[in-house]
């Protein structure tokens, strides 16, 4: 017989691997990122435009171009999103339609992102003639998060309590106030998870920009959005594989400023999310 | 004596069950109505029919007539209006995620009050017919969810009262209250039969001894006996509410 203190040690154990597991790789991509890419942090490499076909200069228009994609794509998906989630949530009867869409919806966020990408470039690309173009491409990234921000959005909508909803309405207000001013608020925060959640997956990809906005070489700022871009995601995937002796510590920094760039917009938003908290 | 409500043959079910069975009731002018039941009586959905909150209920299905001042409140009046005239305090005090002034004020701003001198003194008046305002005169601004349980209650009819509702529905007002707390809501409760018509949903069959001016008694969606609230608790008429009121069963 094993004593329970024992198994129980042994439990513990077990829990204790499986959580190391998660955090050890995410420490050893940190540690990685840092040491060989720190050398190569300047002003120069930040504030620059490539030269030499990319093995010398800085990634300028590389931030520029994820910022840009970052901000169009949460501008549009942010507010289409939160919309069809309260549509879906408060308002859509229980019926085959709503329950069909809501598969939909599940269905949209376990499709690959190079099929965004296609999608992409067929509907924004070709048919509505936006170009390769910033435009094109922050559609796509915005079409590809919707899932997740209407997912996050019903479940902080869901989260608020019924109570809320009925004192609401006791006191004579209409569905659309009851939402606004009583559901919403509670529901901001969980929203805003919702958003920084899709601010990493937006920077973050590449394959979603390769046909549609994505510049390979395009050593200055775009003037419009109609206009191509480069991004940080696409420049790392260039400069890793498609030229020869580009400097480690360069491909390095590329990836240390994609992840330092998310990092500081996730922060930003979780200080916005904390202060809606705090107000309540 | 004048009727508010007159209710007519109301019943209500939910899905195959039957909540509410064939009532047919006046309610009068500046009276308490309490009215008492095991669970599953029908009293909660009674009340939540003379607000229409139970609208919200997909399941529900409602049929009879309930007049309102001589209006039919299912034909005559959209349901918004129906509650601003009709006010309702829940069991547990539920401020929104408002400051106390934020939460009294909701009411009449949803109604489309936006003059701010009049809804401050709304707000001053309904706190102090609700005996919070000297309580919370000096921290208007901070959040009513802060306030301890007995003051959300009183800041819950604050919020109410400032609708100025001619009826307002108590639905076991004092169900989470110490009896310090639920005696300053009796007391208002009685304060406010003076210019209200008050209808109490109670477990607490003292209460409704202690303060209604008549007393129904509901069992299993049926109204078993109504009348003057002495005479239910001296003589009752049916057997089975004298078992429930001492408390054979329930």
């Amino acid at each position: 017989m094993i004593p329970e203190r024992i198994k129980e040690r042994f439990g513990f154990g077990v829990l204790l691997v499986a959580t190391l597991v998660v955090v050890i790789p995410v420490l050893f991509i940190i540690w990685l990122i840092i040491s060989k890419g720190w050398s190569a942090l300047s002003w120069n490499f930040l504030f620059t435009m490539p030269r030499q076909g990319m093995r010398e200069g800085g990634i300028f228009p590389a931030i520029v171009g994820t910022l840009y994609l970052v901000i169009v794509s949460i501008a549009f998906a942010l507010p289409i999103g939160v919309m069809a989630a309260i549509y879906l949530s408060e308002y859509a009867k229980d019926n085959v339609l709503t329950r069909t869409i809501n598969l939909a919806i599940v269905n949209l966020a376990g499709v690959s992102s190079v099929v965004y990408g296609l999608f992409g470039l067929s509907l924004f690309v070709v048919f509505l003639k936006f170009g390769v173009s910033i435009i094109s491409g922050a559609l796509t990234l915005g079409i590809m998060t919707l899932p997740v921000i209407i997912t996050t959005t019903r479940e902080a909508l869901r989260a608020v309590p019924k109570s809320y909803r009925e004192v609401s309405f006791s006191l004579g207000a209409t569905r659309w106030q009851t939402i606004r001013h009583s559901v919403l608020p509670s529901a901001i925060p969980g929203i805003l998870t919702g958003a920084i959640l899709s601010i990493g997956r937006v920077a973050g990809e590449t394959a979603p920009i390769l046909f549609t906005v994505a510049a390979f070489y395009l050593p200055r700022l775009p003037h419009s959005p109609l206009d191509q871009a480069m991004a940080l995601p696409y420049h790392l995937y260039i400069v890793s594989t498609q030229i020869p002796n580009v400097p480690e510590n360069y491909r390095y920094g590329t990836a240390f400023v994609l992840v330092g760039l998310v990092l500081i917009m996730n922060i930003s938003a979780v200080i916005i999310r904390s202060r809606f908290r705090r107000r309540k | 004596m004048k009727a508010r409500f007159e209710i007519r043959d109301l019943a209500v079910a939910y899905g195959k069950v039957q909540g509410l069975k064939a009532l047919t009731l006046d309610i009068y002018e500046n009276e308490i109505l309490s009215i008492i039941g095991p669970s599953n009586s029908g009293k909660t959905s009674f009340l939540r029919t003379l607000n229409r909150l139970n609208d919200l209920e997909p399941q529900a299905r409602t049929t009879g007539t309930v007049k309102l001042d001589g209006r039919d409140i299912f034909k005559d009046m959209s349901a918004e209006s129906l509650r601003q005239r009709v006010g309702m305090i829940f069991a547990l005090p539920i401020p929104l995620p408002l400051s106390i002034y934020d939460n009294v004020a909701y009411g009449p701003r949803m109604s489309g009050l936006r003059n701010k001198e009049e809804i401050g003194a709304l707000v001053e008046s309904s706190l102090r017919a609700a005996y919070l305002w000297d309580e919370v005169k000096d921290r208007l601004r901070s959040s009513g969810q802060k306030l301890s349980g007995g003051q959300q209650q009183r800041l819950c009819i604050a919020r109410t009262l400032a609708l100025e509702p001619g009826v307002i529905l108590f639905d076991e007002p004092c169900s989470g209250l110490d009896p310090i707390s639920t005696a300053k809501v009796e007391e208002s409760m009685t304060e406010l039969k003076k210019d209200h018509t008050i209808v109490l949903v109670t477990n607490n069959t003292k209460q409704a001894a202690r303060v209604g001016t008549r007393t129904a008694f509901f069992l299993m969606g049926d109204m078993v006996e109504i009348g003057p609230t002495e005479a239910i608790f001296t003589a009752p008429e049916n057997p089975r509410t004298e078992d429930y009121i001492v408390g054979r069963f329930g």
